[in-house]
């Protein structure tokens, strides 16, 4: 290694040489970068399956205009809307087709415990409104009280929810209703239920008795190819008489509810402070180390000066053990977080995971915090007096 | 080197002292003097009599508060870093603490001497010079050791082959023979005065070692911050 950095930085390695130097202090060292990565990982893996989960009920549908309630700030919060604002809606030109959206959550009770469902209730024969993972399932939605399942359902043995098929189907109670699963699709537990199911708008309002045809959660819209959605969206917001209603895009939509979370839920704003927690112990770990090290080799650092040595050398070193800091602690924190994320996905079933994405940008953000503490330590440097060496 | 040094040092009312108002205390007092190129001069006096303070001051470690001092030429008094940097490269230091780097080996903290000159196009070079001044202190055998590993006088010597490998015009040394025994002493000294004549290398020294001052060309005694005594033995 010191070879390699020798040749890369066309001088001897003082900074390796001087980490390395006492191994065990280096290794504290190491194991702190390390514990700052993982806890930066792990904040970001769960504020990541916060977004993977908003998003992932989106990615069931498939529309260009989505129609809510004023207080609807995601797709399972909120009122109501009068399904009478679908049909004004069909009578703009540029809109081709709509079909109403109804949501709710089921509650399967099982031994020793019970699962949520986030249901869906959908036309089985609006297939155009649904993504193609569910589309070619919702057949079998059209007999009473069938359901398709969520197979990564948090709780549910995977090994028999991989079973259940048209031919083999599966039943379970629900509040005194008595529901087929006929087929299954893939989604994943989110922060709101342990997972998700369809039903038919039928089966949906027989589930729920409360809830009336006329009132679903959501009308979802297709408009005619090439129309400009925006344009269209202006346009059914000046006909449609109740202005309270959030008439936008889908993907406005699904934007504002990723923004809603993030920003307003305090599950979002907890996530978010504690990868700035993480991000500032490493940065105070990293300058612990530089600013000890500093100060115990300025001896050695004031008898380079007397050499003629001048600031941007002694800068030089300082970083270079940043950016060693850095390396060599990111690569053990990038591994235990891996195994931590993979851990804490089987024990929640939440969409937790290490993506590359995530990992080079931690990657980078190691450098930029370690450099910034390097920064910092450098300041030290100016007690390194050669007078005093005499 | 430059033909205008041939007094490499020359210092004129040269007043020196630590702290300020009623805690002020005059360490140098009114000092003159030119120093030849290529000789050894000893700086000598009891403890407290402002010999390191003189050689701190212009061997450009310690700022000039008032008087002049001139290094290799160059004003010192109110010179800049980047001044003092250059100036400083020209110079090698010999600590009596060794000051090694801890975490070098032998030969690394050998090339720190001519590193300082600028990065290496090609390693070898640098470790080529270093393992050959090492051989000239004795010390060719131990170039992969690190300080702690060496005793005293073998630092000592590392220190010695540090601050010459890189050819400077003047050298100055705090006590750089005390922890050498005689034979190892007498070598370093006679190093200096070879490379005095062959280079016209000056070498400035604190030292109380009498076999020392048989070799001096000048020896130079300070009481309370004066000079008092300047003999040519």
């Amino acid at each position: 290694m010191t070879r390699i950095l020798e040749k890369l930085l066309r001088r001897l390695p003082i900074g390796w040489l001087q980490l390395t130097h006492n191994r065990n202090r280096f290794l504290s060292a190491l194991a702190g970068v390390s514990f700052a990565n993982v806890l930066v990982f792990v904040q970001l893996g769960i504020a990541g399956s916060m977004t993977t989960a908003t998003l992932q009920p989106y990615e069931f549908f498939n529309a260009d205009i989505m129609i809510s309630a004023e207080d609807a700030n995601s797709l399972t919060e909120g009122g109501n809307v009068a399904r009478q604002w679908l049909f004004q809606a069909l009578a703009d030109p540029s809109v081709t087709d709509g079909t109403p959206l109804y949501v709710a959550n089921l509650t399967w009770e099982m031994d020793g415990g019970q699962t949520i469902l986030q249901t869906f209730g959908v036309d089985p024969k609006a297939v155009d409104f649904i993504g193609p993972s569910v589309a070619q399932k919702l057949t079998s939605l059209t007999l009473l009280n069938s359901a398709i399942l969520d197979r990564k359902t948090r709780d549910l043995d995977r090994e028999e929810v991989s079973l259940i098929r048209p031919h083999s189907p599966v039943t379970f109670e629900s509040e005194g209703n008595t529901i087929t699963l006929f087929d299954t699709f893939s989604g994943g537990g989110g922060f709101n239920a342990d997972g998700y199911a369809f039903v038919s708008d039928q089966t949906f309002l027989n589930l729920f008795a409360k809830r009336s045809s006329g009132a679903p959660d959501h009308i979802l819209l297709h408009v005619t190819r090439g129309a400009d959605t925006d344009v269209v969206v202006s346009r059914l917001r000046d006909a449609i008489a109740d202005k309270t209603l959030r008439i936008r895009s889908y993907d406005a939509a699904r934007d504002e509810d990723l923004r809603y979370q993030k920003t307003q839920r305090p599950t979002g704003l907890i996530f978010g402070f504690g990868v700035l927690i993480g991000i500032l112990v490493g940065i105070v770990i990293v300058y612990q180390v530089l600013s000890t090290d500093v100060a115990s080799h300025l001896r050695e650092y004031a008898t380079f000066k007397a050499m003629g040595y001048g600031q941007g050398f002694f800068l030089g070193i300082v970083f270079e053990e940043a950016m060693i800091l850095a390396i060599f602690g990111f690569v053990p924190g990038v591994i235990v977080a891996t195994g931590m994320l993979t851990f804490m996905n089987n024990m929640t079933g939440l969409p937790i995971e290490m993506t590359v994405n995530t990992a080079i940008m931690v990657f980078f953000g190691t450098l930029a915090a370690c450099a910034l503490s390097g920064a910092i330590a450098t300041r030290r440097l100016a007690n390194a007096d050669p007078a005093e060496l005499f | 080197m430059d033909p205008r040094n041939d007094f490499p040092v020359e210092v004129q009312a040269l007043n020196h002292w630590y702290g300020q108002g009623e805690a002020r205390k005059q360490a140098i007092f009114d000092v003159n003097l030119s120093i030849k190129s290529g000789s050894l001069t000893v700086l000598m006096g009891p403890s407290g009599s402002g010999k390191t303070t003189l050689l701190t001051l212009i061997g450009c470690l310690r700022d000039v508060m008032d008087g002049s001092v001139r290094l290799l030429g160059s004003e010192l008094n109110g010179s800049v870093r980047a001044t003092n940097e250059a100036l400083r490269k020209r110079s090698g230091f010999i600590f009596q603490a060794h000051n090694l780097h801890e975490s070098l080996s032998a030969q690394q903290n050998v090339m720190m001497g001519l590193q300082v000159h600028g990065r290496a196009a090609d390693g070898a070079q640098f470790k080529e010079a270093a393992k050959h001044v090492l051989g000239l202190v004795g010390l060719g055998d131990r170039m992969e050791y690190l300080p702690h590993n060496l005793s005293g006088g073998q630092k000592q010597r590392v220190a010695v082959a540090r601050a010459l490998v890189g050819n400077p015009d003047i050298v100055f040394a705090d006590e750089p023979t005390a922890a050498l025994d005689r034979e190892s002493g007498m070598n370093v000294v006679k190093m200096l005065k070879q490379l005095g004549v062959e280079r016209g290398t000056t070498t400035v020294m604190v030292t109380h070692d009498g076999r020392i001052l048989e070799q001096a060309d000048r020896i130079i005694t300070l009481e309370d911050g004066r000079l008092v005594k300047d003999t040519n033995p």
